[in-house]
């Protein structure tokens, strides 16, 4: 597979490692009332399409970018890569 | 003067050079070099404090840049690789640091990397055994890093189709070049 | 037995009389072979002469001889099939010693001086096979008979039936020798990719080439021309071999086109990626010193152009298996391009006006032609043989070759025709395999009768000539050179169609015709997994009616050929006995490889030490020099003990060195610690969130103990963070989990926390640093480390760390930390200066005896400590379990410490961690037995926990343990028994604290 990394362009797959759903990022308020419950779902919960499916991938032979990759898991292409720090800061996450 | 002897990554007291019909392969351990990191809001006063100090544009992705008797190679979004000689400046990442004091964060790097210089008329053909890297389609001046032998190496341009250098992993440095030497034999 | 020497002679001259007469009986004239260019060979050890430019195929077919193999399960002779890489019966082991190569084609293998080959799969000779009496007892080896034979009794599975099938089963055999060669492995880059240089590709190829694109032209063939070389018309007014020599010489003079002859793409992946064989060295006896064999190449291409061609497909009747009936296209080629007939005397059976042609072909050089069979009543004439159109064989004569043919005329009466070979055509296959390795999908086409590139192909992939059902000459230059220009469309490069010659333009003339339903004998479908029309019978009367079912019941189109010939075949019989269209029964699925693909050229240069790279410490030269003994721990070599002169055992060593540190000094190379650097405003924040304890309060100069959790609560890994400045931390971490601690910290800067200030990254490599631990451990720093730094308990306290300077003035860094509960430091230098460091701290040590430790003695003090390590933090433990749930802050938000409080990881008896000690001192104490109650059952349900880490101690005079019990807290004094079920063994233990040695800290504090 070919990543269109957003600063270096098209890098083989091989370079990156896979982590896994984008909702990783969302990682729950820890002081939150439900906070035990949302880690769990957070943990333990996945959806798992078949076809548009936001990935996080980290391009570990490369620039060290954690990126979010929309991917097509039926057909393998890839919609949309973004750097996750981005995806981040638009989700709200601060520090 | 501190009594310590220090070695190459291969193990010598003197670089290693490896000559074959049309390439050299010439380890390289007078490099200095430290990270920079510019600081979260401060990227603009951090390249331009290193441009003012040390005479050093930092370059753009994918590439590497000269200034002075420094030189850098884009290693990450915001993160650069200054180099220079070591003879001269083994003490590079404190010069560096207090060149950008506060806005960028500088770790020294140089003893974490082995570099080989290849040169030659067929240097495209070896790394096209080597690496993903479309380098016949590069020009001098780009930095990329590639996995070569399993290992997160840079590779710059230094002349395009003419010399490259490679950057890896000190540790592994036997492991690289072994990977260089059979890669030229299995070629030339 | 006279009938059977009639079988032997088919063409009036035996296989082996030829071949003693050193004389090539089949050989024609003309051809694409270099006669004055004679090689040497040998088969079955037997002498044999063939020209360059020969396959073995067709050098043992020049020399009469047709018997190459004997089939997979009924051991029947067999000869080529094929003149490509889809063969399925002319296998041979080609070489020997450790290049012995099994299951090798005939048909592709290219002749060399001094090429050894063998048949395989029969003995003690290819003519007596003692193996075929399998073909008596066909009735017992149908479809699923594996299933259906070995059932019962269970236990004989194991004992008897598999041990009995391994040794009947496959056809080559290993030397079980090393592979002396080398393979190597590239990267291509290209705008286009061309798969196949036949007409179609040599034409996209000089369009693309012409424009300046970047273009790479891959050939499975030594020759570029594909089917050109083995047809007799020519192109405009020169003949197809001159008309390729041009374009080749054409396409070399461009710079920007690549040809690769030799070079089979096997697989198309995702997003243009190709992989591809070049078989470098294949062709010559022996590779030179240092060059491949083979290379394999990942080509990444903008558009790919897939002009693989077609294969041809028989017609199965009864007896036709037997060495001489090839498919006429096969014959062709062997005729116009190697100049070689199988036999003197031909017949030709076929369903198409194609199998026509090679009746002329024979014909033209002199061969006799017997007879043309054509299914068709309407069959055209022949020029010069006689035609039985509306015509069938049903069967076959010849017990090593064939003799003669038996048909069913038209008429209803039948005919026997002599021949030594009979060329077979039932039309022809575009080879889809590449358009089908993502989700494109054939698709019927009834003109030709066969399946077509359809449905999704891969992204960037078009289709031209015979691999998209164009397979005339003319439209296979047209399709070329259109598909080149529309690719280059794509990217933006402008082409234009060239002149192209004039070509032969044939349409295709065919009646679909697959099996000759007549006979109560074996037709057979598939001739490498010996399946037959009756197992395609038998597989549908038991239900496996799928395609995919069919192919696991029957092993139909299974091994090296993947039913390249063999699997149409077998679909269209089964789509008659299910009554469907053959589009609506479906093929399988094609993956990669398209052609088998060795292990070898997988692995590349990744092979013995090189299998992975090697991490040496800045100590390992001068180690060597002591004969150290090294272990690998992942990719580093450490050493692991320092043998003396009279040490016979480890142990002895090992306790040797553990007993000095104790007693004086010890000096360990500890490089291998990830090193990760840590800075800026919010640093200490940040160790905040990646630490189940707190950083804020850390002071400058001083270091502390970190556990990480992963955010379900298991612990990860630990290390220390040493504050070097308010902003700036030097992070250790385990060896292991270097890499992986690196990777989370950047997914917690980046991904969870992306507005903190801080940037990381590693520097373990950039320094040498090496432990310095035992009561003289201050005393020898204070020799190496310059005197105006004062090492003092006062002034450099347990947990203290600094920038100093040592042998004077080298920049240097000093941590107090200790892993082996003595006195110790950690000093490090730049890595270039490590090995001259461990030079003069073992100088500087020689008035205290010092030591130089590996990891065994390192692992033994950490035991006798109660230091959790890897086998602990083994990826089941909390906190909790490790007694460290104190540690695990409340206060702060950091990965793990939500889920660390919930209920099932906080009961009342969740394991924690304990020492052990056996009751008995003598009895051994061994890691990963369980731990029972002293009395009672000893059972899964019965166990209180088990024994993680287990060693000797010098110090204790004892073997000793480390274990994760049930409540352990609170179970001091007991004792249980440690059981070890796989060496039947149980040891009397009793509960103790982990803390083995200087409980109270009172050592490393001095």
């Amino acid at each position: 597979m070919i990543i269109n990394h957003p600063i270096l362009g098209p890098r083989d797959a091989q370079e990156f490692t896979y982590l896994g759903d984008a909702a990783l990022i969302d990682r729950p308020d820890w002081q939150a009332d439900n906070a035990a419950e949302a880690f769990h779902d957070y943990l333990y919960l996945r959806d798992n399409p078949a076809g548009e499916h936001r990935e996080l991938w980290f391009h570990e032979q490369g620039d060290r970018s954690w990126l979010v990759v929309t991917r097509n898991t039926v057909t393998h292409d890839i919609l949309n890569v973004e750097l996750a720090r981005d995806v981040a800061r638009a989700r709200g996450r601060r520090k | 003067m501190h009594s310590l002897k220090a070695i190459t990554p291969l193990g010598g007291t003197c670089p290693q050079i490896d000559h074959f019909d049309g390439l050299l392969i010439s380890e390289n351990s007078d490099r200095a070099l430290a990270s920079i990191a510019a600081r979260q809001g401060r990227e603009a006063e951090c390249s331009a404090a290193v441009q003012s100090i040390l005479g050093l544009k930092l370059p753009q992705p994918a590439k590497w840049s000269i200034g002075g008797a420094y030189m850098a190679w884009w290693m990450g979004p915001d993160l650069w690789m200054v180099d220079a000689d070591h003879t001269d400046h083994e003490l590079l990442a404190v010069n560096v640091k207090r060149a950008v004091g506060s806005v960028g964060s500088v770790a020294e790097q140089t003893d974490g990397w082995c570099r080989f210089d290849v040169s030659g008329a067929r240097v495209l053909d070896v790394f096209e055994r080597l690496c993903n890297l479309n380098l016949r389609a590069g020009e001098a001046g780009d930095a990329h890093r590639a996995s070569i032998e399993h290992l997160g190496c840079f590779v710059l341009c230094l002349e395009a189709g003419a010399k490259y250098a490679v950057i890896g992993p000190r540790s592994s440095a036997g492991a690289l070049h072994h990977a260089l030497l059979t890669t030229a034999q299995s070629v030339i | 037995m006279n009938a059977g020497h009639a079988d032997f002679r088919a063409d009036g001259s035996t296989a082996n009389a030829g071949a003693k007469r050193g004389a090539q009986v089949n050989r024609l004239s003309g051809g694409l072979v270099n006669s004055a260019k004679v090689m040497n060979f040998t088969f079955d050890g037997k002498a044999f002469q063939g020209y360059e430019g020969d396959t073995l195929a067709s050098a043992l077919l020049a020399n009469g001889v047709r018997l190459m193999g004997r089939s997979f399960k009924y051991h029947r002779p067999r000869g080529p099939l094929t003149a490509g890489s889809e063969e399925p019966n002319a296998l041979v082991e080609l070489r020997s010693g450790g290049r012995q190569e099994p299951n090798t084609r005939a048909t592709v293998a290219e002749l060399y001086e001094g090429m050894e080959a063998n048949s395989q799969n029969r003995w003690p000779s290819l003519e007596r096979d003692f193996m075929s009496i399998n073909d008596r007892f066909s009735n017992f080896l149908t479809a699923g008979f594996y299933y259906k034979t070995f059932m019962w009794p269970a236990a004989f599975w194991e004992k008897v039936y598999e041990p009995i099938i391994r040794k009947a089963a496959g056809l080559g055999r290993l030397s079980m020798e090393d592979d002396p060669d080398a393979y190597d492995k590239g990267f291509l880059h290209c705008d286009l990719l061309i798969i196949g240089a036949g007409p179609a590709g040599l034409a996209a190829a000089l369009t693309a080439g012409r424009v300046g694109a970047q273009v790479i032209l891959a050939e499975e063939d030594f020759l570029l021309g594909g089917r050109l070389n083995a047809e007799s018309f020519g192109l405009g007014d020169i003949s197809g071999a001159a008309w390729i020599a041009q374009v080749c010489d054409e396409l070399a003079a461009l710079p920007n086109v690549r040809v690769m002859p030799r070079t089979t793409v096997v697989g198309a992946y995702d997003h243009g990626v190709y992989s591809a064989v070049e078989r470098v060295a294949d062709h010559v006896l022996a590779p030179e010193v240092g060059k491949p064999r083979q290379i394999l190449w990942r080509i990444y291409s903008k558009r790919a152009l897939l002009s693989a061609g077609a294969t041809e497909r028989p017609i199965a009747f009864e007896n036709n298996d037997r060495p001489g009936i090839m498919l006429a296209g096969a014959m062709r080629a062997y005729v116009n391009r190697w100049a070689v007939t199988p036999a003197q005397t031909v017949a030709v059976f076929t369903n198409n006006d194609d199998g026509h042609r090679t009746a002329a072909d024979l014909i033209a050089k002199g061969v006799k032609v017997t007879a043309v069979v054509d299914t068709r009543a309407d069959a055209p004439k022949v020029e010069g043989v006689e035609l039985f159109a509306g015509a069938q064989v049903i069967d076959t004569k010849g017990r090593l070759g064939l003799t003669s043919v038996r048909l069913r005329l038209a008429s209803g009466i039948t005919r026997d025709i002599p021949c030594g070979a009979l060329a077979v055509s039932g039309g022809w296959n575009p080879n889809v395999h590449l358009t089908c390795h993502q989700r494109g999908r054939p698709a019927w086409r009834e003109d030709i009768a066969a399946f077509v590139p359809a449905g999704e192909l891969p992204p960037g992939m078009s289709v031209i000539g015979a691999a998209n059902g164009d397979f005339s000459t003319a439209a296979a230059l047209r399709t070329g050179a259109k598909g080149a220009v529309a690719a280059l469309s794509d990217l933006g490069i402008a082409a234009t169609v060239a002149e192209l010659p004039q070509a032969e333009d044939a349409p295709v003339n065919l009646q679909a015709f697959w099996y000759v339903k007549e006979g109560k004998g074996r037709a057979w479908l598939d001739l490498q997994n010996d399946v037959t029309v009756k197992d395609v019978k038998l597989a549908h009367q038991e239900n496996f009616r799928s395609v995919e079912h069919l192919k696991r019941y029957t092993t139909l189109g299974m091994a090296t050929d993947q039913g390249k010939t063999s699997n149409m075949g077998g679909l269209a019989v089964m789509a008659e006995l299910v009554g469907k269209q053959i589009p609506e029964v479906g093929t399988t699925m094609f993956r990669p490889p398209y052609t088998p693909v060795a292990m070898g050229t997988l692995a590349g240069r990744s092979v013995g030490e090189e299998f992975r790279p090697t991490r040496k410490t800045p100590s390992h030269k001068w180690a060597e020099e002591q004969g150290a003994t090294f272990v690998e721990v992942g990719m580093w070599l450490r050493t692991q003990w320092f043998p003396r002169k009279g040490e016979t055992h480890w142990r002895q060593s090992v306790d040797r060195e553990v007993l000095q540190i104790r007693k004086s000094v010890g000096i360990c190379d500890v490089t291998t610690l990830g090193k990760i650097d840590v800075q800026g405003p919010d640093a200490a924040e940040f160790l905040n969130h990646i630490y189940a304890n707190a950083f804020g309060k850390l002071a400058v100069g001083k270091v502390r103990y970190g556990l990480m959790l992963r955010e379900d609560g298991i612990a990860y890994d630990d290390g220390t963070a040493a504050r070097l400045a308010e902003d700036h931390f030097v992070v250790t971490t385990t060896t292991a989990n270097a890499v992986l601690v690196y990777r989370n910290m950047e997914f917690a800067r980046q991904c969870l926390w992306p507005d903190l200030d801080v940037q990381v990254i590693s520097t373990t490599e950039a320094w040498a640093q090496f432990a310095v631990a035992g009561p003289n451990a201050r005393k020898l720093l204070q020799k190496i480390v310059d005197p105006e730094f004062d090492l003092s308990n006062e002034a450099f306290p347990f947990m203290g760390c600094g920038e100093v300077t040592v042998c004077g003035g080298l920049r240097a860094r000093l941590f107090r930390i200790s892993f082996s509960g003595e006195l110790a430091f950690e000093i490090a230098v730049p890595t270039r200066y490590g090995d001259g460091l461990i030079r003069a701290l073992m100088q500087a040590g020689e008035e205290f005896d010092v030591v130089p430790y590996g990891t065994e003695a390192l692992g033994v003090m950490r035991i006798e400590k109660g230091h959790a390590a890897g086998n602990e933090l083994n990826g089941t433990t909390s906190a909790l379990n490790l007694g460290m749930a104190r540690m695990v802050s409340k206060k702060k938000d950091c990965i793990g410490n939500t889920s660390s409080a919930r209920a099932g990881m906080n009961q009342d008896d969740a394991l924690m961690l304990v020492g052990l000690k056996p009751v008995n001192s003598t009895d051994p104490v061994a890691a990963g037995s369980h731990l029972m109650n002293a009395i009672g059952v000893v059972s899964a349900e019965a166990d209180q926990g088990y024994i993680t880490s287990a060693a000797y101690s010098p110090v204790l005079g004892c073997s000793i343990g480390l274990g994760l019990l049930k409540n352990g807290g609170n179970r001091k004094g007991e004792i249980l028994r440690a059981v070890n079920p796989l060496e039947g063994r149980e040891v009397e233990v009793e509960v103790v604290s982990a803390h083995f040695v200087d409980p109270e800290g009172e050592r490393l504090r001095a």
